[in-house]
């Protein structure tokens, strides 16, 4: 599905990401791990297209994304911050992703999921952060495609929105698609991963099922696998 | 890119800052045609306004905007449209929906107080043309100014800077040039030099086409001669699009290797 192959980027002197290289199977559920600033964010935008590396290449099912954009209407992506224009309504947000992506959507069918229905016709300056979230959880999963890249898909939901989005991505996942996600909080990789994809300082550390990271630290579970790969990893950079 | 610029315009024609601008125009076209009941007089007087506040608000609006939007433009990003659509379709959005709070707030009081029964319609369609493209060349830089900077405070920085330089620090040094070698014919220095800043040019521009040239003197004469050639008319045309253009490619242009 994704083929990678020495990836580099440098912003300035910074190195972001160093000869990465990673397959990621089709069908697959993909954990992006590591610490702040390892390349997380970086290694996804790269494959939307929006950072340009230096060198190195990125496949999307066979073909070259480097200058290209119409592979993208095959990936579904949620941001992590979601921010829309302050005066627009829900509903105009919505069509405008339809009309962009020019193709129908099951946007009445996640609208209702979420119970976003009262807020159709509000304002987005309106509404709340976890409301805003929603909104951003509808435009990310109404075209149904194939390849789905959640960014901290968790960020701001209360509880029963978690659950509603847990239970939405485990459907995705029965449907064969493909998803890569990151995110900090160790209890949606337990529930959702395959696989992890471990990054530190812009190389893959690890690749693989969650059950080998754990025995190859010899620990107890992933949370404490990836408590001490942190901060072994601390020690040396400061040593 | 008419998608997106749809959807930034009717974004950006229901924020308060467009009623804001449309109702100042509004107020000082109605205060001016009805104190002073002389339409001529009112264009001179919005000429002036415009050329000065046309540029700001362009500047400033445009800096705000990329700024405000930039977490949603990631989203775009991330569609199956090409990156010149997006970062074009919202600078249109923005120059047209800010041109519409001009035309509306000086077309409405100019209109009601008999503009069409006057003849100083052509010169009115001037007026708004002039202001129309100095709003779409000031937006466009401030976009491609926000596109260079990351840093907002650098960037805002930048962009009243140049908006002041173009505006007051321009003319200023013009001046100073022109008195230090005010033994040396300068005519020819003097309009290359008005011709390269689309604020002064649009002035002039303006001033011609009221026919006051008369009181700038002599140079004022070698302007006329100028302008009132239809060449010379054609190039000021020219290079005042010119102007619209350059800030279009170098959006294309930057947008094109950024990394977002």
């Amino acid at each position: 599905m994704i083929k990678i192959e020495r990836l580099n980027k440098k912003f300035g002197k910074l190195e972001v990401l160093k000869d990465l290289s990673l397959e990621i199977r089709k069908g697959s559920i993909n954990a992006i791990l590591g610490p702040n600033g390892s390349g997380k964010t970086t290694l996804i935008k790269c494959l939307l297209g929006m950072v340009i590396p230096d060198n190195g290449s990125i496949k999307i099912n066979g073909s070259e994304v480097k200058d290209q954009w119409k592979y993208r209407d095959e990936i579904d992506y949620m941001p992590q911050i979601a921010n829309f224009p302050s005066n627009l309504k829900v509903k105009e947000i919505i069509s405008m992703l339809k009309d962009i992506r020019n193709r129908e959507a099951r946007d009445a069918e996640l609208i209702e999921y979420f119970e976003l229905t009262p807020y159709l016709n509000k304002q987005l300056s309106y509404l709340s952060g976890g409301t805003k979230q929603k909104v951003n959880i509808v435009l990310a999963f109404m075209f149904d495609n194939p390849l789905l890249i959640l960014d901290e898909p968790t960020n701001g939901l209360d509880p029963v929105a978690l659950i509603k989005l847990k239970e939405l991505i485990a459907k995705e996942i029965k449907l064969g698609k493909t998803i890569l996600f990151t995110t900090h909080i160790i209890r949606l990789v337990e529930e959702l991963a395959e696989d992890i994809v471990f990054l530190l300082e812009g190389k893959i550390y690890y690749q693989g099922p969650v059950s080998g990271l754990i025995d190859k630290h010899k620990e107890l579970d992933l949370e404490h696998t990836i408590a001490t790969i942190f901060s072994k990893h601390v020690k040396e950079e400061v040593s | 890119m008419i998608k997106i610029l749809k959807y930034s315009f009717f974004d950006l024609i229901r924020s308060r800052w467009s009623l804001i601008y449309f109702s100042f125009y509004f107020l000082l076209a109605f205060v001016l045609l009805f104190l002073n009941n002389d339409i001529s007089k009112a264009i001179i007087t919005m000429m002036n306004v415009i050329i000065i506040l046309g540029p700001l608000i362009g500047i400033v609006f445009g800096i705000m905007y990329y700024y405000n939007s930039s977490e949603f433009t990631e989203l775009l990003l991330a569609q199956p449209i090409k990156r010149r659509s997006i970062f074009l379709g919202q600078f249109l959005g923005l120059a047209f929906s800010l041109s519409l709070s001009l035309v509306l707030g000086l077309g409405i009081p100019f209109i009601f107080y008999g503009l069409f029964r006057s003849e100083e319609i052509l010169n009115f369609a001037a007026l708004l043309w002039i202001g129309f493209i100095l709003t779409f060349i000031f937006s466009g830089i401030a976009f491609y100014i926000a596109l260079a900077n990351q840093n907002r405070i650098k960037g805002f920085g930048m962009a009243i800077l140049f908006w002041l330089f173009m505006a007051v620090i321009y003319d200023g040094v013009f001046l100073l040039l022109l008195v230090w070698f005010r033994e040396y014919p300068l005519d020819n220095f003097a309009l290359i030099s008005s011709v390269l800043n689309p604020i002064d040019l649009s002035r002039i521009m303006i001033l011609l086409k009221l026919d006051i040239s008369s009181l700038m003197g002599y140079t004022g004469a070698v302007f006329k001669n100028f302008f009132a050639s239809g060449s010379g008319l054609l190039a000021s045309y020219l290079i005042l699009l010119a102007w619209a253009f350059v800030p279009v490619l170098a959006i294309v242009l930057k947008a094109k290797r950024k990394d977002f």
